[in-house]
């Protein structure tokens, strides 16, 4: 489904480089986890895939389902079934949560040439969606983001992906200032959303989240590469020993 | 600049004297009201259009963008006035009462003037009270005078208006609508008075529609709230022709009386809105609101000045500003606080968003205060469309033109939704869109 070939990006504005060669490959139904220490290039290798303009590629190639997916704006990558969720999801006042719902998953329909859904369609959903993730009804009523907790946010982004239904879902740091009640809630959404159709990408610090998220390969990214791949045992070394080793490995 | 030199006309101000010389012997009014017209065009005589040099036209050179005045327009065609008032759609559905002036004259064919009288609220035709006694009353605009050289140029020129008074504690239930109608080309010139009793409510819609083939439109309204009153009075500024939309409003607020107003351009070619608003009785609130959309080589004008003449008054003034092409924006605000207008309470922000790299937004809040016991506050952002807001909505599926139009109507919504009246603004995104659109 996703294949990561040599790729190299670097921050637009100063040239610095953050990914340095990164090679990796998701099949559909697989549930990948990257892992690595702060800097090591996690986040840009999101935003990198979700087509943020901040980063200029190098070198390299990134083709999602076959198609070069590089060469795609951001709204085509998530038609096509790219969806990030946020570190840091974004708050935008004026932008009513259910306003926003609905023009987002009627522009993806669109995209791909399928009807509009109808008002009562639309609200079914959203309301059995957000039944599943602990979000209230007061909360889709406000605008999108604001003046949500952090752990509502993550709730809100879960909400987001199981509504757009991606082929690839990238979750970037969603265990971050997350509380255990908060944490097991949002992995119960992802995991109920784990297909045979559909794969994740999963970047975390901690190996905590895939206690909860159990992969079926955990990656370590460190200096802009993926210096080692294993089954889940990893990330509990990882968790034992710290990311001393491979900091030096890469260097 | 010396005033005593006799100055070169432009072609505009000899063609307006022309206009002028045409046109005097068809104007209604008293000796008196002739009088206050010869005035005004002396005025003009004397100091020409308002132009860059003079301080509250510094951004919006009248003279230099009117390149020839067009004669007044001529009677209005009430067949296609009466079209013209079915086609247009400003607010959709709502339930109004109307008033119709059209080619600067009121047409009690087209009001709704007894289901009116039924609530409460009487109409002259300004024509009327223009021949009576006390008709020089309605062309003196309390405080501004005839300093204002767009204020002179409509007591010259005004060809008729209405006079709307609302009865003491009446609260009409529907929103009456002040609509003009251009059904030939020529300048249009109006002045309309409202008087809202004591502990009466009103809510005014004021839309403008037709095309006047350039000649300017100017138009202003005399706004009377007495004590314990209320008037929301909502202005639609838009159409794309040449003209110039020249619009003020003066008002005088009693005592707890309150006052609102949504000032909203979108797309003229060249517009300002001026307001001045005067509180003459303690314990009453003003709030302002300004929402304006500028493209291509428009220029949009929102002047305000609050005076604060008496204590314990709260005004709020917020304007929001889109502007992409070229065009230039203007926001010019100033709150007044006499020395013995304590506890005053005037909060001004001013922000705007530009779209394009060539766009430009003047913003001028001022503050002139002479009590020591008041709040006072004034704000002025520009900015751009912000990366990371768009970035998150494309990420989600959404086009970028449409993920701007969202971002563009969250930035104008603060502004339109605490002016509230949501029944009247409901329709105004569908403006906004079809400007996006279309500009």
């Amino acid at each position: 489904m996703l294949e990561i070939k040599n790729l190299h990006a670097r921050i637009a504005e100063d040239e610095t480089e953050i990914l340095r060669g990164v090679d990796l490959t998701v099949n559909a139904g697989e549930v990948h986890a990257i892992m690595g220490p702060n800097g090591s290039g996690k986040s840009t290798l999101s935003y990198v895939l979700a087509g943020k303009d901040d980063y200029e590629i190098t070198e390299g190639e990134v083709l999602f389902n076959g198609e070069n997916m590089l060469e795609m704006d951001p709204d085509e990558r998530a038609a096509a079934g790219m969806f990030l969720a946020f570190q840091y999801p974004i708050e935008i006042p004026g932008v009513a949560t259910m306003e926003f719902l609905k023009t987002a998953m009627n522009a993806q329909r669109k995209a791909r040439g399928e009807d509009a859904l109808s008002i009562p369609d639309f609200m079914r959903r959203v309301k059995a969606a957000a039944a599943h993730l602990n979000v209230s009804m007061d909360m889709l009523k406000r605008p999108l983001n604001v003046g949500f907790s952090g752990g509502e946010k993550k709730r809100a982004e879960i909400l987001q992906m199981s509504l757009l239904e991606p082929k690839l879902c990238v979750l970037d740091e969603t265990d971050s200032g997350l509380d255990i009640d908060a944490l097991r809630v949002v992995s119960e959404g992802v995991n109920k959303l784990r297909a045979p159709d559909r794969a994740m990408v999963v970047i975390t610090h901690y190996q905590r989240l895939l206690d909860h998220i159990v992969p079926d390969v955990v990656h370590v990214l460190s200096k802009g590469k993926i210096v080692k791949s294993g089954n889940k045992d990893l990330a509990l070394e990882l968790e034992k020993n710290g990311y001393a080793d491979y900091v030096d490995t890469a260097a | 600049m010396n005033a005593s030199m006799p100055i070169r006309h432009t072609q505009a101000e000899s063609d307006l004297f022309d206009r002028y010389d045409k046109a005097k012997s068809s104007f209604a009014g008293s000796v008196a009201v002739t009088a206050l017209r010869e005035a005004a065009v002396d005025q003009i005589r004397d100091h020409g259009l308002p132009h860059r040099r003079v301080e509250e036209y510094k951004y919006t050179d009248l003279r230099a963008f009117l390149k020839a005045a067009s004669p007044l327009s001529a009677a209005a065609d009430l067949v296609a006035a009466k079209n013209l008032l079915a086609e247009q759609n400003s607010y959709g559905d709502l339930e109004r009462h109307r008033i119709v002036v059209a080619n600067g004259v009121y047409v009690a064919e087209l009001s709704d003037s007894d289901a009116l009288a039924a609530e409460g609220v009487k109409i002259q035709d300004l024509n009327d009270v223009l021949e009576g006694e006390n008709g020089s009353q309605y062309l003196t605009a309390p405080k501004s005078g005839l300093s204002d050289g767009v204020l002179a140029l409509n007591t010259a020129f005004v060809q008729g208006g209405v006079v709307l008074e609302v009865a003491d504690g009446a609260d009409v239930s529907k929103p009456v609508e002040l609509v003009h109608i251009a059904t030939s080309s020529g300048a249009q010139v109006t002045r309309n008075q409202v008087r809202v009793g004591a502990g009466a409510r009103l809510r005014l819609l004021e839309t403008f529609t037709g095309e006047t083939g350039g000649g300017e439109i100017n138009s202003v309204f005399d706004y009377h709230v007495a004590d314990k009153a209320y008037l929301a009075a909502t202005r639609l500024i838009v159409g794309k022709d040449e003209a110039a939309r020249l619009f003020t409003s003066v008002t005088t607020i009693g005592a707890e009386a309150e006052f609102k107003s949504l000032g909203f351009m979108a797309g003229p070619r060249f517009a300002r809105n001026q307001q001045f608003v005067n509180f003459t009785g303690e314990n009453s609130e003003a709030k302002i609101y300004g929402v304006t959309m500028a493209g291509g080589d428009d220029l949009a004008d929102q002047t305000l000045i609050v005076d604060h003449a008496v204590p314990h008054c709260n005004s709020r003034e917020f304007f929001k500003t889109v502007l992409d092409g070229r065009a230039k924006g203007i926001y010019q605000g100033r709150i007044n606080v006499a020395q013995h207008a304590q506890k005053t309470d005037g909060e001004m922000m001013t922000q705007a968003l530009l779209l394009s790299e060539d766009a430009e937004m003047a913003n001028k809040p001022e503050l002139e205060i002479f009590a020591d016991d008041v709040i006072c506050a004034h704000g002025a952002t520009s900015g751009q469309i912000d990366e990371d807001l768009l970035f998150y909505l494309r990420a989600r599926g959404i086009p970028e033109a449409e993920a701007k139009t969202l971002l563009v109507l969250a930035f104008l919504s603060e502004a339109i939704e605490e002016y509230g009246e949501d029944d009247v603004t409901e329709g105004l995104e569908e403006r906004v869109r079809d400007w996006l659109a279309g500009h």
